[in-house]
Protein backbone atom coordinates (compact mmCIF):
# COMPACT_ATOMS: atom_id res chain seq x y z
CA UNK A 1 0.00 0.00 0.00
CA UNK A 2 1.09 3.27 -0.62
CA UNK A 3 2.21 5.77 2.19
CA UNK A 4 -0.35 8.67 3.47
CA UNK A 5 -0.28 11.11 0.67
CA UNK A 6 -1.96 14.32 -0.72
CA UNK A 7 -5.30 14.81 -2.15
CA UNK A 8 -4.17 14.64 -5.81
CA UNK A 9 -2.88 11.39 -5.48
CA UNK A 10 -4.88 8.79 -6.80
CA UNK A 11 -6.56 5.80 -4.50
CA UNK A 12 -7.03 2.54 -5.74
CA UNK A 13 -9.52 -0.14 -4.22
CA UNK A 14 -10.27 -3.69 -4.54
CA UNK A 15 -12.38 -4.54 -7.84
CA UNK A 16 -15.65 -5.26 -7.04
CA UNK A 17 -18.46 -6.92 -9.89
CA UNK A 18 -20.82 -3.98 -10.83
CA UNK A 19 -24.51 -4.00 -12.25
CA UNK A 20 -24.27 -3.80 -15.90
CA UNK A 21 -24.52 -5.29 -19.01
CA UNK A 22 -21.23 -5.31 -20.09
CA UNK A 23 -18.04 -5.91 -18.21
CA UNK A 24 -14.57 -4.11 -19.80
CA UNK A 25 -11.04 -5.33 -18.17
CA UNK A 26 -7.87 -3.71 -18.42
CA UNK A 27 -5.11 -5.72 -17.16
CA UNK A 28 -0.67 -5.65 -16.98
CA UNK A 29 1.29 -8.31 -14.88
CA UNK A 30 -0.15 -9.15 -11.45
CA UNK A 31 -3.17 -6.98 -12.05
CA UNK A 32 -4.51 -10.36 -13.46
CA UNK A 33 -4.60 -11.66 -9.46
CA UNK A 34 -7.39 -9.12 -9.32
CA UNK A 35 -9.25 -10.10 -11.60
CA UNK A 36 -9.10 -13.73 -10.78
CA UNK A 37 -10.15 -12.55 -7.11
CA UNK A 38 -13.11 -10.73 -8.54
CA UNK A 39 -14.17 -14.39 -10.77
CA UNK A 40 -13.88 -15.55 -7.28
CA UNK A 41 -16.75 -14.22 -6.18
CA UNK A 42 -19.44 -13.59 -9.04
CA UNK A 43 -21.93 -15.42 -10.08
CA UNK A 44 -21.64 -18.00 -12.95
CA UNK A 45 -21.97 -16.61 -16.05
CA UNK A 46 -20.67 -12.99 -15.66
CA UNK A 47 -17.31 -13.52 -17.77
CA UNK A 48 -20.34 -14.22 -20.60
CA UNK A 49 -20.38 -10.56 -21.45
CA UNK A 50 -16.93 -9.34 -20.26
CA UNK A 51 -13.54 -8.47 -22.33
CA UNK A 52 -10.58 -8.66 -21.12
CA UNK A 53 -7.44 -6.99 -22.16
CA UNK A 54 -4.39 -8.24 -20.59
CA UNK A 55 -0.83 -7.06 -20.67
CA UNK A 56 1.24 -10.00 -19.38
CA UNK A 57 4.58 -8.30 -19.28
CA UNK A 58 8.21 -9.97 -19.39
CA UNK A 59 7.06 -12.78 -17.17
CA UNK A 60 4.46 -14.11 -19.63
CA UNK A 61 2.41 -15.13 -16.19
CA UNK A 62 -1.13 -15.53 -15.88
CA UNK A 63 -2.80 -15.61 -19.56
CA UNK A 64 -4.07 -19.32 -18.78
CA UNK A 65 -5.97 -18.46 -16.04
CA UNK A 66 -7.66 -15.40 -17.43
CA UNK A 67 -8.49 -17.34 -20.53
CA UNK A 68 -10.05 -19.90 -18.22
CA UNK A 69 -12.68 -17.89 -17.11
CA UNK A 70 -14.04 -17.43 -20.62
CA UNK A 71 -14.23 -14.08 -21.15
CA UNK A 72 -16.85 -13.42 -24.53
CA UNK A 73 -13.50 -11.47 -25.36
CA UNK A 74 -9.82 -11.86 -24.47
CA UNK A 75 -6.41 -9.84 -26.05
CA UNK A 76 -3.47 -10.11 -25.05
CA UNK A 77 -0.92 -7.62 -26.05
CA UNK A 78 2.99 -7.06 -25.90
CA UNK A 79 2.56 -3.34 -24.33
CA UNK A 80 -0.11 -0.75 -23.35
CA UNK A 81 0.60 0.99 -26.56
CA UNK A 82 -0.17 -2.02 -29.11
CA UNK A 83 -3.52 -2.53 -27.03
CA UNK A 84 -4.89 1.15 -26.65
CA UNK A 85 -6.12 1.17 -30.51
CA UNK A 86 -8.26 -1.68 -29.74
CA UNK A 87 -9.22 0.09 -26.37
CA UNK A 88 -10.18 3.11 -27.53
CA UNK A 89 -12.08 1.16 -30.26
CA UNK A 90 -14.06 -0.35 -27.45
CA UNK A 91 -14.70 2.46 -25.39
CA UNK A 92 -15.97 4.32 -28.31
CA UNK A 93 -18.28 2.31 -29.64
CA UNK A 94 -19.44 1.18 -25.66
CA UNK A 95 -23.43 1.48 -24.73
CA UNK A 96 -24.87 2.52 -21.71
CA UNK A 97 -24.56 -0.31 -18.84
CA UNK A 98 -20.57 -0.55 -19.94
CA UNK A 99 -18.18 -1.61 -16.81
CA UNK A 100 -14.78 -0.35 -16.34
CA UNK A 101 -12.36 -2.30 -14.51
CA UNK A 102 -8.27 -1.54 -14.25
CA UNK A 103 -5.99 -3.33 -12.42
CA UNK A 104 -2.52 -3.32 -12.17
CA UNK A 105 0.59 -1.22 -12.62
CA UNK A 106 -0.15 2.83 -11.70
CA UNK A 107 0.99 3.29 -15.49
CA UNK A 108 -1.36 0.79 -16.97
CA UNK A 109 -4.48 2.03 -14.32
CA UNK A 110 -3.72 5.59 -15.11
CA UNK A 111 -3.05 5.34 -19.30
CA UNK A 112 -6.29 2.77 -19.43
CA UNK A 113 -8.67 5.75 -17.24
CA UNK A 114 -6.79 8.41 -19.47
CA UNK A 115 -8.42 6.50 -22.35
CA UNK A 116 -11.48 6.30 -20.58
CA UNK A 117 -11.81 9.90 -19.44
CA UNK A 118 -11.11 10.93 -23.36
CA UNK A 119 -14.16 8.59 -23.73
CA UNK A 120 -16.81 10.72 -21.73
CA UNK A 121 -16.60 8.35 -18.52
CA UNK A 122 -16.27 9.40 -15.36
CA UNK A 123 -13.62 8.56 -13.55
CA UNK A 124 -15.50 7.90 -10.15
CA UNK A 125 -17.44 5.11 -12.07
CA UNK A 126 -14.45 3.25 -12.70
CA UNK A 127 -12.97 0.15 -10.19
CA UNK A 128 -9.49 0.03 -9.91
CA UNK A 129 -7.17 -2.40 -8.04
CA UNK A 130 -3.01 -1.67 -7.77
CA UNK A 131 -0.89 -4.78 -8.30
CA UNK A 132 2.42 -5.15 -8.68
CA UNK A 133 5.56 -2.28 -9.32
CA UNK A 134 5.11 0.94 -7.51
CA UNK A 135 6.86 2.47 -10.66
CA UNK A 136 5.41 5.73 -11.62
CA UNK A 137 4.68 7.45 -15.12
CA UNK A 138 6.30 11.02 -14.88
CA UNK A 139 6.04 14.03 -16.78
CA UNK A 140 8.86 16.23 -16.53
CA UNK A 141 7.44 19.61 -16.01
CA UNK A 142 10.01 21.82 -17.77
CA UNK A 143 9.94 20.08 -21.34
CA UNK A 144 7.40 18.19 -20.87
CA UNK A 145 8.40 14.62 -21.58
CA UNK A 146 6.65 11.62 -20.45
CA UNK A 147 9.55 8.91 -18.79
CA UNK A 148 8.36 5.75 -17.72
CA UNK A 149 8.39 3.19 -15.76
CA UNK A 150 10.34 5.22 -12.49
CA UNK A 151 11.44 3.71 -9.85
CA UNK A 152 13.96 6.37 -7.98
CA UNK A 153 13.40 9.35 -6.37
CA UNK A 154 15.32 12.15 -7.65
CA UNK A 155 15.11 10.66 -10.93
CA UNK A 156 16.55 11.67 -14.80
CA UNK A 157 14.11 13.06 -17.24
CA UNK A 158 14.68 10.43 -20.16
CA UNK A 159 14.10 13.56 -22.76
CA UNK A 160 16.02 16.71 -21.13
CA UNK A 161 18.25 14.75 -18.65
CA UNK A 162 17.54 17.41 -15.85
CA UNK A 163 17.36 15.27 -11.92
CA UNK A 164 13.91 15.57 -10.92
CA UNK A 165 11.61 15.34 -7.74
CA UNK A 166 9.47 13.19 -8.18
CA UNK A 167 6.01 14.13 -6.21
CA UNK A 168 2.84 13.07 -5.41
CA UNK A 169 1.13 15.54 -7.01
CA UNK A 170 -1.09 14.03 -10.01
CA UNK A 171 -2.36 14.53 -13.15
CA UNK A 172 -5.57 12.00 -14.21
CA UNK A 173 -5.81 13.96 -17.96
CA UNK A 174 -1.49 13.31 -18.29
CA UNK A 175 -1.72 9.60 -16.44
CA UNK A 176 1.50 11.01 -14.71
CA UNK A 177 2.63 12.50 -11.60
CA UNK A 178 4.81 15.32 -11.69
CA UNK A 179 8.24 15.86 -12.04
CA UNK A 180 10.51 19.03 -11.03
CA UNK A 181 14.53 19.90 -10.87
CA UNK A 182 15.44 18.80 -7.51
CA UNK A 183 18.79 21.47 -7.74
CA UNK A 184 17.51 24.11 -10.27
CA UNK A 185 18.55 26.41 -7.50
CA UNK A 186 22.07 25.21 -7.49
CA UNK A 187 22.78 22.07 -10.11
CA UNK A 188 26.28 21.08 -7.84
CA UNK A 189 23.77 19.78 -5.12
CA UNK A 190 23.35 16.24 -6.12
CA UNK A 191 21.52 14.27 -3.69
CA UNK A 192 21.72 10.86 -3.24
CA UNK A 193 19.32 8.36 -5.83
CA UNK A 194 17.19 5.83 -3.75
CA UNK A 195 14.68 2.99 -5.44
CA UNK A 196 11.48 3.60 -3.55
CA UNK A 197 9.25 3.08 -6.31
CA UNK A 198 9.33 -0.71 -6.31
CA UNK B 1 -5.61 62.07 -16.52
CA UNK B 2 -4.51 59.43 -18.13
CA UNK B 3 -1.93 56.33 -16.29
CA UNK B 4 1.87 57.25 -17.61
CA UNK B 5 3.01 53.64 -18.70
CA UNK B 6 6.24 52.53 -18.16
CA UNK B 7 8.60 51.02 -20.00
CA UNK B 8 10.42 48.13 -17.95
CA UNK B 9 11.44 44.57 -18.51
CA UNK B 10 10.60 41.54 -15.88
CA UNK B 11 13.39 39.74 -17.28
CA UNK B 12 17.50 39.82 -18.78
CA UNK B 13 17.53 43.67 -17.22
CA UNK B 14 14.75 43.72 -15.17
CA UNK B 15 14.07 47.37 -15.09
CA UNK B 16 10.78 47.23 -13.41
CA UNK B 17 10.29 50.20 -10.57
CA UNK B 18 7.72 51.24 -8.70
CA UNK B 19 6.71 54.81 -8.72
CA UNK B 20 6.08 56.45 -5.57
CA UNK B 21 2.46 56.62 -5.95
CA UNK B 22 2.39 53.11 -6.92
CA UNK B 23 4.61 51.98 -3.35
CA UNK B 24 2.07 54.12 -1.58
CA UNK B 25 -0.71 51.74 -2.91
CA UNK B 26 0.87 48.44 -2.60
CA UNK B 27 -1.62 46.24 -1.63
CA UNK B 28 0.84 44.67 1.64
CA UNK B 29 -1.22 41.72 2.65
CA UNK B 30 -0.14 41.23 6.94
CA UNK B 31 -2.21 43.23 8.69
CA UNK B 32 -0.21 42.01 11.99
CA UNK B 33 2.81 41.03 13.01
CA UNK B 34 2.51 37.42 12.08
CA UNK B 35 1.19 35.35 9.32
CA UNK B 36 -0.88 32.09 9.05
CA UNK B 37 -2.94 30.66 6.46
CA UNK B 38 -6.52 31.64 7.02
CA UNK B 39 -9.81 31.90 4.57
CA UNK B 40 -9.36 35.61 4.66
CA UNK B 41 -12.33 35.92 1.94
CA UNK B 42 -13.99 39.19 1.68
CA UNK B 43 -16.58 40.86 -0.71
CA UNK B 44 -14.57 42.10 -3.38
CA UNK B 45 -15.97 46.35 -3.31
CA UNK B 46 -14.70 49.74 -3.93
CA UNK B 47 -11.72 50.82 -1.96
CA UNK B 48 -10.56 54.58 -1.06
CA UNK B 49 -9.57 56.10 -4.26
CA UNK B 50 -5.57 56.19 -5.15
CA UNK B 51 -5.44 52.49 -3.82
CA UNK B 52 -5.19 48.73 -5.69
CA UNK B 53 -9.12 48.86 -5.34
CA UNK B 54 -10.17 52.19 -6.64
CA UNK B 55 -11.86 49.87 -9.52
CA UNK B 56 -12.84 46.50 -9.21
CA UNK B 57 -10.46 45.55 -11.86
CA UNK B 58 -7.32 47.28 -11.40
CA UNK B 59 -5.00 48.81 -14.23
CA UNK B 60 -1.96 50.10 -13.33
CA UNK B 61 1.39 51.70 -14.76
CA UNK B 62 2.68 48.55 -15.13
CA UNK B 63 -0.13 47.38 -17.61
CA UNK B 64 1.56 47.52 -20.95
CA UNK B 65 4.79 46.12 -19.87
CA UNK B 66 3.06 43.02 -18.43
CA UNK B 67 1.11 42.70 -21.94
CA UNK B 68 4.11 42.59 -23.78
CA UNK B 69 6.30 39.87 -21.27
CA UNK B 70 3.02 38.06 -21.68
CA UNK B 71 3.32 37.92 -25.10
CA UNK B 72 6.84 36.70 -25.00
CA UNK B 73 5.67 33.90 -22.65
CA UNK B 74 3.61 32.45 -24.74
CA UNK B 75 5.19 32.63 -28.01
CA UNK B 76 8.00 30.57 -25.95
CA UNK B 77 5.40 28.34 -24.46
CA UNK B 78 1.60 28.15 -25.49
CA UNK B 79 0.66 25.98 -23.17
CA UNK B 80 0.65 28.36 -20.72
CA UNK B 81 -2.86 29.27 -22.21
CA UNK B 82 -5.40 26.60 -22.50
CA UNK B 83 -8.90 26.20 -22.51
CA UNK B 84 -11.19 22.89 -22.52
CA UNK B 85 -13.89 22.07 -25.25
CA UNK B 86 -16.29 23.37 -22.87
CA UNK B 87 -15.39 26.19 -21.70
CA UNK B 88 -15.49 28.47 -25.07
CA UNK B 89 -18.85 30.12 -23.45
CA UNK B 90 -16.97 31.27 -19.96
CA UNK B 91 -14.71 32.59 -22.60
CA UNK B 92 -16.54 34.79 -23.56
CA UNK B 93 -17.90 36.03 -20.09
CA UNK B 94 -14.89 36.57 -19.08
CA UNK B 95 -14.73 38.66 -22.10
CA UNK B 96 -17.58 40.31 -21.29
CA UNK B 97 -16.76 40.86 -17.80
CA UNK B 98 -13.16 42.48 -18.30
CA UNK B 99 -14.25 44.90 -21.30
CA UNK B 100 -17.02 46.44 -19.34
CA UNK B 101 -14.61 46.85 -16.26
CA UNK B 102 -11.63 48.32 -17.70
CA UNK B 103 -13.89 50.59 -19.95
CA UNK B 104 -15.89 51.70 -17.17
CA UNK B 105 -12.77 52.06 -14.97
CA UNK B 106 -10.57 53.68 -17.77
CA UNK B 107 -12.28 55.31 -19.86
CA UNK B 108 -9.84 57.40 -21.31
CA UNK B 109 -7.74 53.93 -22.00
CA UNK B 110 -10.70 51.69 -23.27
CA UNK B 111 -13.76 51.70 -25.22
CA UNK B 112 -16.48 49.69 -25.70
CA UNK B 113 -19.61 49.97 -27.58
CA UNK B 114 -22.56 47.65 -28.39
CA UNK B 115 -24.73 47.46 -30.89
CA UNK B 116 -26.61 44.17 -30.34
CA UNK B 117 -24.09 41.28 -31.22
CA UNK B 118 -21.63 43.68 -32.80
CA UNK B 119 -18.85 45.21 -30.42
CA UNK B 120 -16.40 47.43 -31.05
CA UNK B 121 -13.32 47.29 -28.06
CA UNK B 122 -10.60 50.08 -28.58
CA UNK B 123 -7.66 49.47 -26.16
CA UNK B 124 -5.39 52.83 -26.71
CA UNK B 125 -2.54 51.71 -24.50
CA UNK B 126 -2.05 48.57 -27.19
CA UNK B 127 -2.90 50.00 -29.93
CA UNK B 128 -6.02 47.75 -30.51
CA UNK B 129 -9.47 48.73 -32.34
CA UNK B 130 -11.41 45.53 -32.96
CA UNK B 131 -15.15 45.05 -34.24
CA UNK B 132 -16.27 41.67 -33.39
CA UNK B 133 -19.46 39.47 -33.36
CA UNK B 134 -20.17 38.70 -29.64
CA UNK B 135 -20.11 34.51 -29.52
CA UNK B 136 -18.95 33.74 -33.12
CA UNK B 137 -14.79 33.05 -32.17
CA UNK B 138 -14.47 33.15 -35.74
CA UNK B 139 -14.35 36.66 -35.70
CA UNK B 140 -11.64 37.16 -33.30
CA UNK B 141 -7.66 36.30 -33.92
CA UNK B 142 -7.60 34.24 -30.18
CA UNK B 143 -10.26 32.54 -28.54
CA UNK B 144 -12.01 35.15 -26.52
CA UNK B 145 -10.30 33.77 -23.16
CA UNK B 146 -6.85 34.32 -24.73
CA UNK B 147 -8.00 37.42 -26.75
CA UNK B 148 -8.97 39.49 -23.73
CA UNK B 149 -6.46 38.07 -21.25
CA UNK B 150 -3.40 39.03 -23.47
CA UNK B 151 -4.83 42.64 -22.61
CA UNK B 152 -5.66 42.11 -19.33
CA UNK B 153 -3.30 42.09 -16.21
CA UNK B 154 -2.80 39.00 -14.09
CA UNK B 155 -3.53 35.63 -14.19
CA UNK B 156 -6.99 34.15 -15.53
CA UNK B 157 -8.37 30.63 -14.25
CA UNK B 158 -12.01 29.73 -15.48
CA UNK B 159 -13.39 27.01 -13.49
CA UNK B 160 -16.48 25.41 -14.21
CA UNK B 161 -18.61 24.14 -11.68
CA UNK B 162 -20.45 20.89 -11.53
CA UNK B 163 -20.96 18.01 -8.86
CA UNK B 164 -20.20 20.28 -5.69
CA UNK B 165 -17.16 21.08 -6.65
CA UNK B 166 -14.90 23.37 -8.64
CA UNK B 167 -12.37 22.54 -12.01
CA UNK B 168 -9.47 24.30 -13.55
CA UNK B 169 -10.94 24.07 -16.93
CA UNK B 170 -9.02 26.87 -18.67
CA UNK B 171 -6.95 29.42 -17.84
CA UNK B 172 -3.86 31.54 -19.14
CA UNK B 173 -1.20 31.71 -16.79
CA UNK B 174 2.29 33.45 -17.18
CA UNK B 175 2.97 34.93 -14.17
CA UNK B 176 2.35 32.33 -11.68
CA UNK B 177 3.69 31.60 -8.37
CA UNK B 178 5.33 28.08 -9.06
CA UNK B 179 2.34 26.19 -10.25
CA UNK B 180 1.55 24.37 -13.59
CA UNK B 181 -1.58 25.57 -15.67
CA UNK B 182 -0.53 22.55 -18.08
CA UNK B 183 -0.34 19.91 -15.25
CA UNK B 184 -3.60 21.24 -13.05
CA UNK B 185 -5.87 21.84 -16.01
CA UNK B 186 -8.75 19.51 -15.41
CA UNK B 187 -8.40 18.94 -11.78
CA UNK B 188 -10.94 19.99 -8.87
CA UNK B 189 -10.21 22.21 -6.20
CA UNK B 190 -8.67 19.95 -3.72
CA UNK B 191 -6.80 18.45 -6.12
CA UNK B 192 -4.60 20.81 -7.83
CA UNK B 193 -4.44 22.56 -3.92
CA UNK B 194 -2.80 19.10 -2.91
CA UNK B 195 0.70 20.11 -3.02
CA UNK B 196 -0.27 23.45 -0.19
CA UNK B 197 0.96 22.14 3.00
CA UNK B 198 -0.68 22.36 6.42
CA UNK B 199 -4.21 24.12 5.06
CA UNK B 200 -5.73 20.92 4.25
CA UNK B 201 -5.30 19.54 7.98
CA UNK B 202 -6.86 23.23 9.06
CA UNK B 203 -10.21 22.79 6.60
CA UNK B 204 -9.33 25.53 5.22
CA UNK B 205 -10.37 24.47 1.01
CA UNK B 206 -13.34 22.75 2.68
CA UNK B 207 -14.78 26.04 3.97
CA UNK B 208 -13.11 28.03 0.58
CA UNK B 209 -14.83 25.65 -1.88
CA UNK B 210 -18.26 25.81 0.11
CA UNK B 211 -17.85 30.15 -0.02
CA UNK B 212 -16.84 30.26 -3.57
CA UNK B 213 -19.21 27.73 -4.80
CA UNK B 214 -22.55 29.92 -3.62
CA UNK B 215 -21.10 33.17 -4.71
CA UNK B 216 -23.32 35.08 -6.81
CA UNK B 217 -23.55 36.81 -9.85
CA UNK B 218 -22.71 40.28 -8.86
CA UNK B 219 -21.08 39.88 -5.67
CA UNK B 220 -17.07 39.04 -6.25
CA UNK B 221 -15.10 38.27 -3.48
CA UNK B 222 -11.28 38.72 -2.99
CA UNK B 223 -8.62 37.53 -0.77
CA UNK B 224 -4.62 38.43 -1.23
CA UNK B 225 -1.83 35.77 -1.11
CA UNK B 226 1.81 36.53 -1.19
CA UNK B 227 4.72 34.69 -1.75
CA UNK B 228 8.91 36.08 -2.35
CA UNK B 229 10.74 36.20 -5.84
CA UNK B 230 13.93 37.38 -6.53
CA UNK B 231 14.60 39.68 -8.92
CA UNK B 232 11.04 41.35 -10.60
CA UNK B 233 10.58 37.99 -12.58
CA UNK B 234 6.43 37.80 -13.31
CA UNK B 235 7.41 34.40 -15.21
CA UNK B 236 8.43 32.31 -12.40
CA UNK B 237 6.86 29.06 -13.52
CA UNK B 238 7.30 25.55 -12.45
CA UNK B 239 8.37 24.81 -16.56
CA UNK B 240 11.21 27.52 -16.19
CA UNK B 241 12.61 26.33 -12.64
CA UNK B 242 15.67 25.70 -14.01
CA UNK B 243 16.25 28.90 -15.02
CA UNK B 244 14.89 31.07 -12.12
CA UNK B 245 16.28 28.94 -9.80
CA UNK B 246 19.51 30.07 -9.44
CA UNK B 247 18.49 33.41 -8.69
CA UNK B 248 17.54 32.55 -5.48
CA UNK B 249 21.29 31.64 -4.73
CA UNK B 250 22.58 35.27 -5.37
CA UNK B 251 21.03 37.14 -2.91
CA UNK B 252 23.69 38.62 -0.17
CA UNK B 253 23.77 40.92 2.30
CA UNK B 254 24.77 43.61 -0.05
CA UNK B 255 22.05 43.08 -2.90
CA UNK B 256 18.63 42.21 -0.57
CA UNK B 257 17.00 45.87 -1.35
CA UNK B 258 17.33 45.57 -4.77
CA UNK B 259 16.89 41.75 -5.84
CA UNK B 260 14.23 40.72 -3.22
CA UNK B 261 10.42 41.09 -4.16
CA UNK B 262 7.46 40.62 -2.21
CA UNK B 263 5.13 39.16 -4.37
CA UNK B 264 1.24 39.96 -3.68
CA UNK B 265 -1.73 38.35 -5.32
CA UNK B 266 -4.62 39.95 -5.07
CA UNK B 267 -7.44 36.88 -5.91
CA UNK B 268 -10.84 37.66 -6.56
CA UNK B 269 -13.77 35.26 -7.48
CA UNK B 270 -16.49 36.59 -9.77
CA UNK B 271 -19.61 34.44 -11.02
CA UNK B 272 -20.44 34.24 -15.06
CA UNK B 273 -23.74 34.27 -16.09
CA UNK B 274 -23.84 32.77 -19.29
CA UNK B 275 -21.84 29.86 -18.09
CA UNK B 276 -21.92 29.76 -14.60
CA UNK B 277 -18.46 28.93 -14.02
CA UNK B 278 -16.25 31.29 -11.90
CA UNK B 279 -13.11 33.71 -12.96
CA UNK B 280 -10.48 33.48 -10.62
CA UNK B 281 -7.87 36.96 -11.79
CA UNK B 282 -4.67 36.42 -9.83
CA UNK B 283 -3.22 39.31 -10.23
CA UNK B 284 0.39 40.05 -8.81
CA UNK B 285 2.28 43.04 -7.42
CA UNK B 286 5.73 43.27 -6.97
CA UNK B 287 7.70 45.15 -4.66
CA UNK B 288 11.31 45.09 -4.32
CA UNK B 289 13.03 45.89 -0.76
CA UNK B 290 14.58 48.90 -0.86
CA UNK B 291 10.96 50.32 -1.95
CA UNK B 292 8.94 48.62 0.60
CA UNK B 293 10.91 49.84 3.65
CA UNK B 294 10.18 53.39 2.54
CA UNK B 295 7.22 52.84 4.90
CA UNK B 296 8.68 52.42 8.06
CA UNK B 297 5.34 50.21 9.31
CA UNK B 298 6.00 47.80 6.53
CA UNK B 299 9.69 47.29 7.24
CA UNK B 300 8.88 46.41 10.92
CA UNK B 301 6.22 44.00 10.32
CA UNK B 302 7.78 42.16 7.41
CA UNK B 303 10.77 41.75 9.50
CA UNK B 304 8.59 39.72 12.36
CA UNK B 305 6.36 37.99 10.01
CA UNK B 306 9.67 36.39 7.91
CA UNK B 307 11.36 36.08 11.06
CA UNK B 308 8.47 33.74 12.60
CA UNK B 309 7.21 31.96 9.96
CA UNK B 310 6.79 28.36 10.28
CA UNK B 311 9.92 26.48 8.34
CA UNK B 312 7.48 24.00 6.42
CA UNK B 313 5.72 27.71 4.76
CA UNK B 314 9.01 28.97 4.47
CA UNK B 315 10.22 26.30 2.32
CA UNK B 316 7.14 25.77 0.15
CA UNK B 317 7.12 29.60 -0.97
CA UNK B 318 10.90 29.05 -1.65
CA UNK B 319 12.26 31.31 1.10
CA UNK B 320 14.95 29.46 2.67
CA UNK B 321 17.76 29.76 0.86
CA UNK B 322 17.76 33.37 1.11
CA UNK B 323 15.47 33.86 4.65
CA UNK B 324 18.19 34.68 6.83
CA UNK B 325 20.25 37.01 4.78
CA UNK B 326 16.52 38.98 4.27
CA UNK B 327 15.73 38.53 7.77
CA UNK B 328 19.04 40.09 9.05
CA UNK B 329 18.53 43.17 6.68
CA UNK B 330 15.45 43.44 7.75
CA UNK B 331 16.53 43.49 11.57
CA UNK B 332 18.48 46.35 11.09
CA UNK B 333 14.95 48.34 10.05
CA UNK B 334 13.16 47.07 13.34
CA UNK B 335 13.54 48.74 16.35
CA UNK B 336 11.12 46.60 18.33
CA UNK B 337 8.25 49.81 18.44
CA UNK B 338 4.77 48.47 17.53
CA UNK B 339 3.20 48.76 14.40
CA UNK B 340 -0.36 49.82 14.03
CA UNK B 341 -3.25 47.74 13.48
CA UNK B 342 -4.06 47.34 9.54
CA UNK B 343 -2.58 46.68 6.16
CA UNK B 344 -1.69 50.31 4.90
CA UNK B 345 1.18 52.68 5.85
CA UNK B 346 1.44 54.98 8.63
Amino acid sequence: MAAKSIISRPVYGTLSAQPGKHHLFVADAEGALAISDLAAKVPAGFFADAHIIFIPGNDGKHVAALEALNPAQFYQGPSFASALPRLKQTLANAHMGLRLYLAGTEGLIGQAMQAALEAGIDHTAIQTEHRGSLARRVQCVHCKGITESVTTQPATCSHCGLLLLVRDHYSRRLAAFQGVCINAEDRSEIPPTEEIFR
Amino acid sequence: MGITFRKETFRDDFTFRNSPEHIRRFPFPFHEDSYMYAVNIEPHVLGPKGSVLENLIDVDEHYVAEMQDRALVLAEDPLRCQSLSHMTLAGWDLLELLMEQQALGYPEHFTLTRDGDRWRWINRPLGIDDTFTFGDVSTLPYGPMEYITRQSQGDFCILDQRDGNLWMDAGMVTTQADWSLDFDIGMNFFEWHAPVPLAHEKGIFVRALKFLTNIQQGKPARRLNWTMTINPRLDTSPENYHKWGPDRATVTPENVGEKVHLRVELQSFWRLPRSNGIVFPIRCYLIKMDELVTQPKWARRLHRVIRDLPDELANYKGLTRYRATLVEWLSKLDDGSPTSPGFGPD
